[in-house]
C-alpha cells in the first residue's frame, strides 16, 4: 500500500493502522466510546481486520493508476466521487460520519494530524525532530528566534509513529534521543525549547535535568586539565550569577503592579499607552546616562576657568530654564572648547586659557586629559546613532508581530477567537467587553450579508463633499496656525531686539515674556485636535480603523508644522544673526527655548487632564447626571508623547541634561495620568486592535520624530557657524570641523594615521558617498520586497495544496468505509443463512 | 510565591511542606475564584485543561503548570497549542461546530440570537477550514492565529 500513496513514506500509515492504535494516555472519550459501541455491535473485528488488509491489497494494486495523481486528476476524481456517491446512497459527504466502522476508526484515531500535543510520546517525538532540525540549522544561519515568534506557521515534523510494537521501548529511546539532541543545543536555545513544549513542568524539569547530567558527565569524563577546568567553572559560575542578576532585574521591574492595575480595568489599549510611556522613558535614560557620564561629569567636575557671575536664583527659572541656569552645566555655552586636564591649572591670564585649543600645555601628566570638543561632537553624535538602531530595531520587530503577509479573509474566524481581552478583571470592564465583541459580531455579519450595497453617485458625491469639507477645515486651520506661530515669533524677535536695545526694562519682566511663544504653541497643541474630532464627528467613516488612522493623520500634519516653523525660527532667524538681538550665545538661547517648551508642554498636559477629565467627569456626574466617563483618547496621548519626545531630541545638542528634564517629566506624567485614568475615565467602547497601533506609534516615533530630530541636529552641525565665544566649537567654521581637526591633529602626530586622514576626507565630507550609501539601501529593501512576493506566492500555492490533501483525505476514508460495508454484508448476509438453517 | 497562592485557596487542604510530594488537589470551585480567573468566561474549560483528572481538579504541579502557560513571557507556540486544547470541548482534538457555538456564547453570555450564532460560526469554520472537513484541526487553528497578531492572553 505504501507503494500508493503520493504521501511522504515516512507515514506507513496503512500498515501502522491495522495493528491497535498507540497507547496513548489522553485519547479522546469520544473516540473512545464509539469503539466500544462499534465492537459491542460488531464482535467479528479480527476478521474484519484481516479482510480489510487482504481487500486493501487488492484495491491498492487496482486503483494505483487513479490514485497516483490525486493533484491533477482531480476532474476525474470528482466525477468517480460523484458516481460511488450515486452507488452508495448511506456515504456522507463530511467526516463526522456517525457509522464508522472500528478499524476506520482505529485508522482514523491514530492519524498524525490527531495526535499532536495529546500523548507524551508524539509530543517528544515532534521535538526530537524539531531539535534535529535547530541542529543541522544551526550549522547555517538562521537562528531560533525565527522559529519560535515568527507569523509563519510553523514547520513540523511529525512524529514517526509506525514503530508501535515495543511501544514502551520506543517512547524511552526517542526520550534518550531527545535528551541528546537537547544538550548539544546552546543553553539559550535549550531554555527556548523547552519553554515551548506542551509538557508538564515537572517533565520539562526532569529533562532540563537529566540533559544538564549528561553535560557534566560528559564534561568529567574527559581529561581536562586543571587550568581549563578552573576556566570552566568561571564560565559556570559567570553563567549562573549573571541569571540570577537577570531574574532579579525582572522582579524590579517598574511599575509592575501599577500596569497590572489598569490594565485590569481598562484592557491592552491604555496599557499600551503607558508601556509606550515607560519605553520613551528608558530611551530618555539611556541618553541620559551617555551624556552625564561623558559631558556633564567631566565639564562639571573641571569648571570652565572664565565664567561670569551668575544672578541668585529665582523661582522664574524653573519655568523659564534663565537666570540661575543660564551659565551652568546645563546648557552647552558653559562648555569649555579645550583639552581638560587634571593638574595642570593656571591660575593667573584666564583669559588666555579659555581661547587655546588644547595644544602643548608643558603639563606632565598626559593620561589625564579630555579633548571636550571632540567628546561633545562625538557623545551626541554616537548616542543619535545608537538610538537609532534602537528604534529601527523595535520597528521592524513590531512590524513583524504585527502585520502579516496574508492578510485576507478569516476575519470573523479571528474575532471569536483572538478579540477576548484576558488581561480585565473587572466585571463591569468584562461585561463592557463582551458586548463590544457583540456589536463587533453583528457589524461583521451584517457586513458580510449586505456586502453588495452599492452606493448611488448622489450618496458618492455628498460623502465626497462631506469629507473635503473636513479636510478643508482640518488643513485651513493648522495653516492659519502655524502662519501666525511665524509671525507671532517673528514679532517676539523684534521685541527681543527692542529690549536688548533698551537696557533699562526689568529682567525678570524679561525672561516671563519669552514664554509667551511657548504658551501660544501649546494652547494650539491643545486645542486644534478638538476641532479636527469635531470635524470627523460630522464625516461618516467606512471602519473604525480608518477613523483612527484620518485623526492621527491630521494631528500629525499639525505638529510637524509647527515644530517646522519652530526650527526655522531657531536655526534660521536667530542662529543666523544673533548679534541683532544682543545674544552672545545662541545656543544657550535655543537650548533654553526647548526647555521652555518642555515644560510648558507638561503644564498644558496637566491642565488637560484636569479640565478634559477630572472636571468633566464631575460635570457630566453631577450637572448631566449621566453615569457616562469621558474616554481616554489613546491615539491623542501618545501623539502628545511623541511631540514631547521630539522636542527632547532637537534639545540634547544644546542642552546636555534635557533628557534629565524629560525623564521627571515622564515620571510625573506616569502617576499623574495614571491617578485620572482610574478615577475619571471608562473603558474604551471602540475596538482597537493594539498590536497595530503599537506598530503605527513607534513607526511615528522613528520616522517623522526621530528623523526629523536628527535631521535638524545635522543641519546644525554641518552648517551653522557656532558662537564665537562660548561653547566647545567657539571660533569654528562650522561643529563638524572639530572631527576635521582632530584627525589632522592625529596625522600631525602620527604620520602613519595619513590613511586614516584620507579616508576621512573621502568618505565622510565627500556627498558621493551618501548617495551610493542611499542606494545600496533602496537596493536591499527592494530586494526584501521581492522576497515578501515570493513568500506570499509559496503561501497560496501551499493553501492550495492542503485543500487537495484533505480532498484526498476524505474520498480514502469514504471509500474505505465503503469497502468494510461492502465485506461486511456479505458476511453478515451469510451468518443469518447460517442462524436461520 | 505560587504556593502561597495555591494554598490561600484552600487552607485546610494544602500543607506547608511540599517535600514529599502529597497528593493534594484542590476542587474546580475553589480555584476559579481566583481573581485572574474570576471573570474569564472560559475558567471552567482552562482549569480542566490543565488538570490531570479532566475534572478540573489541580495538583500543584497542574497549577504551576497553568500560570506557566498563561503568563506573558511563554511562547506563543505553547499558548497556542493550549487555546486550542482550551476552546475544544468534547476533546476530540477538533474544533466543531458545536465547540465554536459554546465558545461564542461564553464570549457574548447570550447577546446574540441563535440564528446569529450558527451564521457566525458557520463564516468562521468556512474561513480558517483548510483541508475542507468542516471542523478547524490544530493545524487549522494554528495558522488562523497565526495571521492574528492580537492573540494574546
Amino acid at each position: 500500500m505504501a507503494r500508493i500513496v503520493n504521501f511522504d513514506l515516512r507515514y506507513p500509515l496503512m500498515e501502522a493502522g491495522l495493528e491497535s492504535p498507540v497507547d496513548e494516555e489522553g485519547v479522546h472519550d469520544s473516540f473512545n466510546q464509539l469503539i466500544a459501541e462499534q465492537s459491542q455491535n460488531g464482535g467479528l473485528d479480527a476478521l474484519e481486520l484481516q479482510e480489510l488488509q487482504r481487500e486493501l491489497d487488492e484495491e491498492g494494486r487496482d486503483n494505483v493508476a487513479y490514485l497516483s495523481s490525486p493533484g491533477h486528476d482531480y476532474g476525474r476524481r470528482q466525477e468517480r466521487w460523484e458516481a460511488e456517491r450515486e452507488d452508495d446512497g448511506r456515504q456522507t459527504d463530511s467526516l463526522a460520519g456517525e457509522r464508522w466502522s472500528s478499524a476506520t476508526l482505529k485508522i482514523l484515531s491514530s492519524m498524525p494530524s490527531r495526535t499532536i500535543g495529546r500523548s507524551r510520546g508524539a509530543i517528544i517525538s515532534q521535538y526530537y525532530n524539531r531539535t534535529m532540525q535547530l541542529r543541522r540549522r544551526r550549522q547555517s544561519r538562521p537562528s531560533i528566534r525565527d522559529f519560535s515568534r515568527s507569523a509563519r506557521p510553523s514547520i513540523r515534523g511529525y512524529g514517526m509513529e509506525g514503530d508501535t510494537t515495543d511501544s514502551e521501548g520506543a517512547e524511552l529511546r526517542k526520550r534518550e534521543h531527545l535528551v541528546n539532541n537537547l544538550q548539544n543545543l546552546s543553553v539559550s536555545d535549550r531554555v527556548r525549547m523547552l519553554r515551548g513544549m506542551p509538557l508538564s513542568v515537572a517533565e520539562k524539569s526532569e529533562l532540563r535535568m537529566q540533559a544538564m547530567q549528561k553535560e557534566q558527565r560528559r564534561h568529567s569524563g574527559r581529561q581536562i586539565p586543571c587550568c581549563s577546568r578552573l576556566k570552566y567553572y568561571i564560565i559556570i559560575a559567570v553563567r549562573q550569577s549573571w541569571y540570577s542578576w537577570l531574574s532579579f532585574i525582572h522582579s524590579l521591574q517598574l511599575w509592575q503592579v501599577a500596569l497590572k492595575r489598569v490594565s485590569g480595568r481598562f484592557g491592552t489599549g491604555v496599557l499600551s499607552y503607558f508601556l509606550f510611556l515607560k519605553t520613551l522613558l528608558f530611551f530618555n535614560l539611556f541618553l541620559f546616562l551617555v551624556t552625564g557620564a561623558f559631558l556633564v561629569l567631566p565639564q562639571a567636575v573641571h569648571p570652565p576657568l572664565f565664567s561670569q557671575g551668575r544672578p541668585s536664583f529665582s523661582g522664574l527659572e524653573l519655568l523659564t530654564g534663565a537666570g540661575y541656569f543660564s551659565d551652568s552645566v546645563m546648557y552647552y555655552g558653559y562648555y569649555s572648547n579645550y583639552t581638560l586636564r587634571k593638574s595642570c591649572r593656571v591660575d593667573t591670564g584666564g583669559q588666555n586659557m579659555s581661547i587655546s585649543n588644547g595644544t602643548g600645555m608643558d603639563c606632565p601628566s598626559k593620561r589625564h586629559s579630555y579633548n571636550m570638543p571632540m567628546a561633545y561632537f562625538f557623545t551626541i553624535g554616537v548616542s543619535f546613532f545608537i538610538t537609532g538602531i534602537i528604534l529601527v530595531y523595535s520597528m521592524s520587530k513590531s512590524f513583524g508581530q504585527s502585520f502579516r503577509i496574508d492578510k485576507s479573509h478569516s476575519i470573523l474566524a479571528m474575532k471569536v477567537f483572538c478579540s477576548w481581552d484576558f488581561k480585565v478583571l473587572k466585571k463591569s470592564s468584562v461585561k463592557l467587553m463582551s458586548e463590544n465583541i457583540c456589536t463587533q459580531l453583528k457589524e461583521l455579519l451584517a457586513e458580510v450579508n449586505h456586502k453588495h450595497v452599492k452606493n448611488t453617485v448622489c450618496q458618492k458625491l455628498w460623502r465626497l463633499t462631506v469629507h473635503g469639507i473636513a479636510w478643508t477645515i482640518c488643513i485651513a486651520s493648522t495653516t492659519g496656525c502655524v502662519i501666525g506661530i511665524y509671525y507671532f515669533s517673528e514679532h517676539m524677535h523684534q521685541n527681543l531686539r527692542l529690549f536688548s536695545r533698551n537696557t533699562h526694562q526689568n529682567p525678570l519682566l524679561k525672561e516671563a515674556s519669552m514664554l509667551a511663544l511657548p504658551v501660544v504653541v501649546s494652547v494650539i497643541n491643545l486645542l486644534l485636535p478638538g476641532l479636527f474630532n469635531a470635524a470627523a464627528w460630522m464625516e461618516d467613516y467606512d471602519s473604525p480603523s480608518v477613523r483612527t488612522y484620518v485623526a492621527i493623520g491630521r494631528n500629525l500634519m499639525l505638529k510637524v508644522s509647527v515644530l517646522g516653523v519652530l526650527c526655522y525660527h531657531w536655526l534660521g532667524r536667530v542662529a543666523a544673526d544673533p548679534a541683532s538681538i544682543n545674544l552672545t550665545c545662541w545656543e544657550d538661547f535655543v537650548g533654553q527655548e526647548l526647555y521652555r517648551f518642555l515644560i510648558m508642554d507638561f503644564i498644558f498636559t496637566l491642565l488637560d487632564t484636569l479640565f478634559g477629565e477630572f472636571l468633566w467627569r464631575l460635570f457630566s456626574e453631577k450637572g448631566l447626571k449621566r453615569r457616562r466617563r469621558p474616554v481616554f483618547d489613546i491615539a491623542r496621548n501618545v501623539l502628545d508623547l511623541i511631540y514631547g519626545q521630539t522636542l527632547a531630541w532637537l534639545g540634547v545638542l544644546f542642552t546636555p541634561l534635557l533628557p534629565a528634564v524629560q525623564i521627571l517629566k515622564l515620571l510625573l506624567l506616569f502617576y499623574i495620568k495614571k491617578g485620572s485614568v482610574m478615577m475619571n475615565c471608562q473603558a474604551p467602547r471602540k475596538p482597537y486592535r493594539v498590536s497595530q497601533m503599537t506598530t503605527i506609534f513607534i513607526t511615528l516615533l522613528c520616522i517623522p520624530s526621530f528623523i526629523g530630530a536628527s535631521v535638524c541636529v545635522t543641519y546644525t552641525m554641518w552648517s551653522i557657524t557656532p558662537s564665537s565665544s562660548c561653547g566647545p566649537f567657539r571660533q569654528l567654521k562650522t561643529m563638524f570641523q572639530a572631527g576635521k581637526r582632530w584627525v589632522e591633529e592625529l596625522e600631525k602626530d602620527n604620520p602613519s594615521l595619513s590613511m586614516l586622514a584620507r579616508a576621512h576626507a573621502y568618505l565622510v565630507e565627500n556627498p558621493f558617498f551618501l548617495f551610493v550609501g542611499a542606494g545600496i539601501f533602496l537596493i536591499v529593501i527592494y530586494f526584501h520586497s521581492q522576497v515578501v512576493d515570493g513568500q506570499r506566492k509559496i503561501i497560496s500555492l501551499l493553501q492550495e495544496q492542503i485543500e487537495n490533501e484533505g480532498e484526498d483525505k476524505k474520498f480514502l476514508i469514504t471509500r474505505l468505509q465503503s469497502i468494510h460495508e461492502q465485506k461486511r454484508t456479505p458476511t453478515r448476509r451469510l451468518t443469518s443463512q447460517d442462524s436461520t438453517c | 510565591m505560587l504556593h502561597g497562592r495555591y494554598r490561600e485557596l484552600a487552607p485546610h487542604l494544602v500543607p506547608l511542606d511540599y517535600t514529599n510530594n502529597p497528593d493534594i488537589r484542590v476542587p474546580l470551585t475553589l480555584i476559579i475564584t481566583m481573581p485572574e480567573l474570576k471573570e474569564n468566561p472560559f475558567r471552567d474549560r482552562i482549569v480542566e485543561t490543565f488538570s490531570e483528572d479532566g475534572h478540573g481538579n489541580l495538583t500543584f504541579n497542574d497549577f504551576v503548570d497553568m500560570f506557566s502557560v498563561l503568563c506573558e513571557t511563554s511562547p506563543r507556540e505553547l499558548k497556542t497549542i493550549y487555546a486550542f486544547k482550551i476552546y475544544d470541548f468534547n476533546r476530540d482534538n477538533f474544533i466543531c461546530k458545536e465547540d465554536l457555538e459554546k465558545t461564542l456564547n461564553k464570549l457574548t453570555k447570550g447577546e446574540l440570537t441563535p440564528e446569529e450564532v450558527t451564521l457566525v460560526c458557520d463564516k468562521a469554520i468556512e474561513e480558517a477550514d483548510l483541508d475542507g472537513d468542516n471542523k478547524l484541526s490544530f493545524a487549522d487553528f494554528e495558522n488562523m492565529i497565526s495571521k492574528a497578531p492580537d492573540f494574546l492572553r
